[in-house]
């Protein structure tokens, strides 16, 4: 009854190849951006906008781009972390350099060096397959930490060993650097994001992004009906690196501040990939609640008890923290293993048929 | 113990066979930072070409006991990859996951051991017990976590570990707190101190408890193969591990081969946790341990215990090597990633791994 | 199907109902957070540590009501040493009125450094984070004492230069660094090699990979055969009791390897057994519950049940006296604080000119139930560290005892460094605020 598609007619091929053809689907994303753009702004308060929507974005960028390539391309890839790291050192080395162009500029530009590098780690995929993969992007992860650590041009041989970030301006308002106010930095951070999603569902919607299924579904079937499989994997590489890198960049600049190199560990790339599969895998709505999921909802059990007049004490919230996301990652996953996404199609379905469910 | 202190390595006064001084510090990436006059670029070069490609080979000949001693060292650390490694093989082949909690199990396992005998039961009975409740957890994952996620895609399965991974810390945390705790190599018998070589002009050093690693893990992957090949319950596991469904309808029970290969990767990780623990301390950091057995599983293929082991071997060997002789060219400490580099290598020629099965790919 | 939409139904409500965490403030207590780290991989140094500084503040408050009639009101975070839950812990006790914060992780203070400034709440970072905000001039609102790791690395040196017989002696030597390959370990290597340019002996550098820290063997092996005098151990975690074992087994002289002040917890000399014996870690405060301000901890706040100690020999370890004494500055603070401004209930900029005129006497360590625990302190303007003595203590198989009477930095040669570094810091990061903060007298 919520849901129902009758009555909705397409006249055209675009209306038809619309990535939200029913006007409900609009109306949805017009209050989700809403909610976003102006309800959270006007609610929140310095702790959910700096410790939790912000990183909350970032991490869901990120799952976009490991999206791209695990959930999309079926390739799997335990380089994340780094690949975000070589965002944001590029992100570091280009506003040092110079200083004068606009920060945002150099964020998305930080993507290309990730996406550079993205490729040259890639280049295997083409001969090695399924988890025997995740060692070329192991070796990338391993490799990258470590040039982090050990190559002082990357961080301009400072004597913390860590990259800071200095104060940027954008048309006056300060956007990085410590006096950004979180709402400034909300709403850089949500622009890149929003924008970003719609260019990846483009993407995915398109030729390109079929492409990209028909590798995953199966590369000797995709290879032919006329695929070429190298520049495909490849460009799913770079595009998901130009994804993680401008992630990796937003989380140094605009939410840590300033990161040391163990920020981008193997645990971060595990983080990201845990966000992609409990939110669906070859889903973009999926990466959001991934990231709501493994990130969000830790968050709220570590703060919420004592908020409640609850007096635990803080390991003990820790341990039960631990505790209770574990067993609701299990529970998810036993519920429906397709992902949290596959879950909202399922209440979608639901409301569609609601109150007469045949 | 060494009977005379004054034998010790460190106290032999002139080493038999001077090396050549020019390893003195200079890692390459000195060009870098752009101090460096420029001037002498073409005999850098060259005494670059030399540290790679002669001085090495110069030294493994100029000392050959610490050739001898590194390969000892990698073989060791070789075996003890392999153990970890066994632990992912045997569920992988059986149940086709990808135990994320493997780590995270031999913290587990490591900490009852030794939070047992805290409470003061003697060591023994405390692994007796330790081992029963490996078996509870076995029977506990298939039961909760395996049993509904029955059929499900590889990746699905390998989440769900992760899921255990959290609970498994949470629960260990909460249990028996996060304080490190000592090994009790003792206790259980375990020997201490080396075996000291004099061979080839110098010395080598064999650490007893090293020995004893690479005996009980030999023990202990013998065992299994004889269990795999010789055994009723054996014989199910290969079945199950080739087909689900074609060993499902002759009868074999799923639900119990898992609890059989949980429970034995369980003890995989016992044993892992008492050798990595002996040689530092049981506490939470001992979980990325399991990381290192990554490269080793892919290059020795997934499905394959001799697989597991041989790629422990040349992991071990071949990044201590690595390490010790071409390290200090970069700075050292490139341990880290070299085993991944090793593998990759090998994979860019075998695809499946050295004893993977081989991929066969149809439309 | 059932259980579906009630699942589906509380994950949505979970993320529609995001906490609206407000602003709650109690008007009549001095608010002090503390990052502690009981979980996680570095549990083993963090828990002692939260021990010590918690029960020390809690002390104050049964013994005493408080510090000038105001109760603390101490509120412990846990971070698990982790950068992300170190931002969360952050921006949860913001807007609480924190007077200090004490980040306990690298990490958590480089991100804090400048934030410090513009939130009104000083840094403490007893003697880790960045050495270079030691200078008060660059860093207003940044306190480091008592100690930079410059200092304890030249404090290495010159002990083992009295061992040898001499600063001369060291000519010819080799001084090995067995350092935590990330940036905490690599901290002393500027001094090192500077130090090493001055006396004439040879540094050699192990770095232990993170993810290697209990797996150290080629590493030893490279230390056989380069055969250095004396390690000096910059590690953290479990790389500390790994090195420590590993010394033992391959038969370095135990004594010749020092460790820096946060590789000198029980635990970490502990695993190696009988091989430990003699393990040298340097320190500055002293170990034992023979002290009155112990005796009263333990009287007032672990004796009433009121510590999350496991058992009362664990007061006195090395780690939970640092977390003593770590509060003992932050209670000497508060103390200066409400002389300084005349108020009882002092808010963070009161603290910073607190922390600035902290100057603990050893009449005042004797009057605090401490003489002999620490050596006396003293911060200033311009010099927010003070570079003070440590000591080299020797791990005896069961419990740390005092090897070296105190020695003092080489401050010629690491304050310069410091300048340097705060000078390269204010440079690079555009913008960076210069002093507007009065001096107090």
């Amino acid at each position: 009854m919520f849901y129902r598609e009758a009555g909705q007619f397409k006249t055209s091929y675009a209306a038809d190849q619309a990535v939200f053809p029913l006007l409900q689907d609009r109306i949805g994303i017009g209050v989700i951006l809403a909610v976003a753009f102006v309800l959270i702004p006007l609610t929140g308060n310095s702790f959910v906008l700096q410790a939790m929507m912000i990183p909350f974005l970032i991490f869901s960028l990120a799952s976009i781009g490991l999206n791209i390539l695990t959930g999309y391309t079926g390739l799997i890839s335990l380089g994340t972390g780094a690949f975000m790291g070589v965002g944001a050192y590029a992100c570091y080395k280009l506003t040092t350099y110079f200083p004068n162009v606009n920060i945002i500029v150099w964020v998305i530009c930080s993507g290309f060096a990730s996406a550079a590098v993205g490729v040259l780690f890639g280049l295997p995929s083409l001969r090695i397959k399924g988890f025997y993969l995740a060692v070329a992007t192991l070796a990338a992860q391993f490799f990258l930490s470590w040039c982090f650590i050990r190559v002082p041009w990357l961080y301009n041989n400072n004597s913390s060993g860590a990259i800071e970030v200095p104060l940027r301006t954008f048309f006056g308002i300060p956007i990085t650097g410590p006096n950004a106010t979180p709402m400034t930095r909300y709403f850089v951070v949500l622009s890149i994001v929003v924008a970003m999603t719609w260019l990846a569902s483009n993407l995915v919607h398109g030729r390109i992004g079929r492409m990209w299924m028909a590798v995953r579904d199966m590369d000797i079937a995709a290879e032919l009906i006329g695929i070429r499989l190298l520049p495909t994997k490849l460009f799913a590489f770079a595009v998901s690196s130009f994804y993680c890198g401008v992630s990796g960049a937003l989380l140094v600049f605009l939410w840590y501040g300033g990161a040391e190199p163990a920020v981008f560990d193997v645990n971060q790339s595990f983080f990201i990939l845990f966000m992609v599969i409990i939110g669906g895998l070859g889903s973009l709505l999926g990466s959001f609640f991934g990231a709501a999921l493994i990130f969000l909802l830790p968050i709220v059990l570590r703060f919420l008890p004592p908020k409640l007049g609850f007096q635990i004490h803080s390991a003990m919230i820790d341990h039960v923290q631990f505790l209770v996301v574990g067993t609701l990652i299990i529970v998810f996953l036993i519920l429906e293993p397709a992902g949290l996404a596959r879950l909202w199609s399922i209440a979608k379905q639901k409301l569609r048929v609601w109150p007469f469910p045949y | 113990m060494r009977s005379n202190p004054g034998e010790g390595p460190f106290e032999v006064a002139p080493h038999p066979n001077p090396l050549p001084s020019k390893r003195a510090f200079t890692p390459v990436f000195d060009g870098l930072c752009g101090e460096r006059e420029r001037t002498a670029r073409g005999a850098a070069l060259m005494d670059l070409l030399y540290k790679i490609f002669l001085d090495p080979f110069v030294q493994m000949g100029a000392a050959p006991d610490l050739l001898v001693q590194t390969l000892w060292e990698g073989l060791v650390a070789g075996v003890l990859y392999s153990l970890i490694a066994l632990g992912y093989v045997l569920i992988f082949k059986a149940s086709g996951v990808f135990n994320f909690a493997q780590g995270i199990m031999v913290v587990f396992s490591a900490l009852t051991l030794v939070g047992l005998y805290q409470l003061g039961v003697p060591a023994f009975l405390a692994l007796a017990l330790t081992i029963g409740v490996m078996f509870v957890l076995a029977f506990g994952i298939e039961r909760l976590i395996l049993r509904p996620l029955v059929n499900q895609p590889d990746i699905i399965l390998f989440m769900a570990t992760f899921g255990l991974t959290y609970l498994l810390i949470g629960f260990g945390e909460l249990v028996f707190g996060g304080e490190p705790k000592v090994m009790i190599t003792e206790a259980l018998y375990l020997p201490k101190g080396a075996i000291e070589f004099k061979i080839l002009g110098g010395f080598v050093q064999l650490q007893k408890i090293d020995i004893a690693a690479a005996i009980i893990a030999s023990i202990m992957v013998a065992g299994l193969a004889v269990f795999f090949q010789k055994t009723r319950i054996g014989r199910a596991l290969r079945a199950v591990a080739d087909s689900h469904k074609a060993a499902l309808s002759v009868g074999i029970s799923l639900e119990y081969i898992w609890v059989v290969v949980w429970f034995t990767s369980g003890i995989v990780a016992l044993a892992t946790g008492i050798m990595w623990g002996a040689k530092s301390q049981v506490d939470f950091a001992l979980e990325i341990i399991a990381l290192k057995a990554l490269p080793v599983l892919i290059l020795g293929g997934f499905t394959s215990i001799p697989g597991a082991i041989v790629g422990g071997v040349i992991i071990g060997v071949g990044e201590k090597i690595g390490e010790f002789y071409w390290g200090p060219l970069l700075g050292s400490g490139i341990e880290s990633w070299l085993a991944y580099v090793i593998a990759l290598i090998f994979l860019l020629f075998r695809p499946q791994g050295l004893f993977g099965e081989r991929i066969i790919e149809r439309i | 199907m059932q259980l579906k939409h009630i699942v589906l139904g509380t994950a949505l409500a979970t993320m529609a109902g995001l906490p609206a965490v407000t602003v709650a403030q109690a008007a009549d207590t001095i608010y002090i957070p503390l990052f502690s780290y009981r979980t996680g991989p570095f549990a083993g140094s963090g828990i002692p540590i939260a021990n010590g500084m918690a029960d020390y503040l809690n002390m104050l408050n049964e013994r005493d009501g408080g510090i000038g009639g105001v109760k603390l009101e101490v509120a412990e975070c846990e971070t698990s040493y982790d950068t992300k839950k170190g931002v969360e812990c952050y921006e949860s006790i913001k807007g609480k009125n924190p007077v200090v914060t004490n980040p306990y992780s690298t990490g958590i203070t480089l991100q804090l450094i400048p934030k410090a400034a513009v939130d009104k709440v000083p840094v403490l970072s007893f003697s880790y984070g960045l050495s270079a905000s030691a200078d008060g001039n660059t860093f207003p609102w940044i306190f480091n004492p008592p100690s930079t790791y410059w200092d304890g690395a030249s404090v290495f040196v010159k002990y083992a230069a009295q061992v040898e017989g001499g600063l001369d002696k060291l000519k010819g030597k080799k001084l090995g660094l067995l350092y935590l390959d990330a940036p905490y370990g690599k901290e002393p290597i500027p001094l090192l090699e500077a130090l090493a340019k001055d006396f004439g002996f040879e540094l050699k550098l192990y770095p232990v990979p993170a993810a290697e820290m209990q797996n150290q063997s080629s590493l030893w092996l490279n230390i056989r055969r380069d055969r250095p005098d004396w390690i000096y151990l910059q590690g953290f975690g479990s790389m500390n009791p790994t090195a420590v074992s590993e010394a033992a087994k391959t038969g370095f002289p135990i004594g010749r390897l020092v460790g820096n002040w946060w590789a000198g917890s029980d635990d970490d000399a502990r695993p190696a057994g009988a091989g430990g014996k003699g393990y040298l870690s340097l320190d500055f405060n002293q170990v034992g519950q023979n002290f009155p301000i112990i005796q009263d901890i333990i009287k007032h706040v672990v004796e009433k049940k009121k510590s999350q100690v496991t058992s009362v020999d664990k007061v006195g370890e090395n780690f939970y006296n640092r977390g003593v004494l770590n509060s003992v500055y932050i209670a000497e603070g508060i103390r200066n604080a409400q002389r300084l401004s005349g108020k009882k209930l002092i808010n963070g900029e009161d603290m910073r000119r607190g922390l600035e005129s902290l100057n603990i006497t050893e009449a005042r360590l004797k009057e605090l139930g401490m003489e002999g625990f620490a050596a006396p302190v003293k911060v200033t303007c311009a010099d927010h560290n003070g570079h003070h003595s440590v000591y080299v203590a020797e791990w005896d198989g069961a419990k740390w005892t005092k090897k070296s009477d105190w020695i003092e930095p080489m401050k010629d040669k690491v304050i310069p460094l410091s300048d340097a570094a705060a000078k390269e810091y204010a440079t690079s990061n555009a913008g960076w605020p210069k002093r507007t903060e009065a001096c107090d007298k």
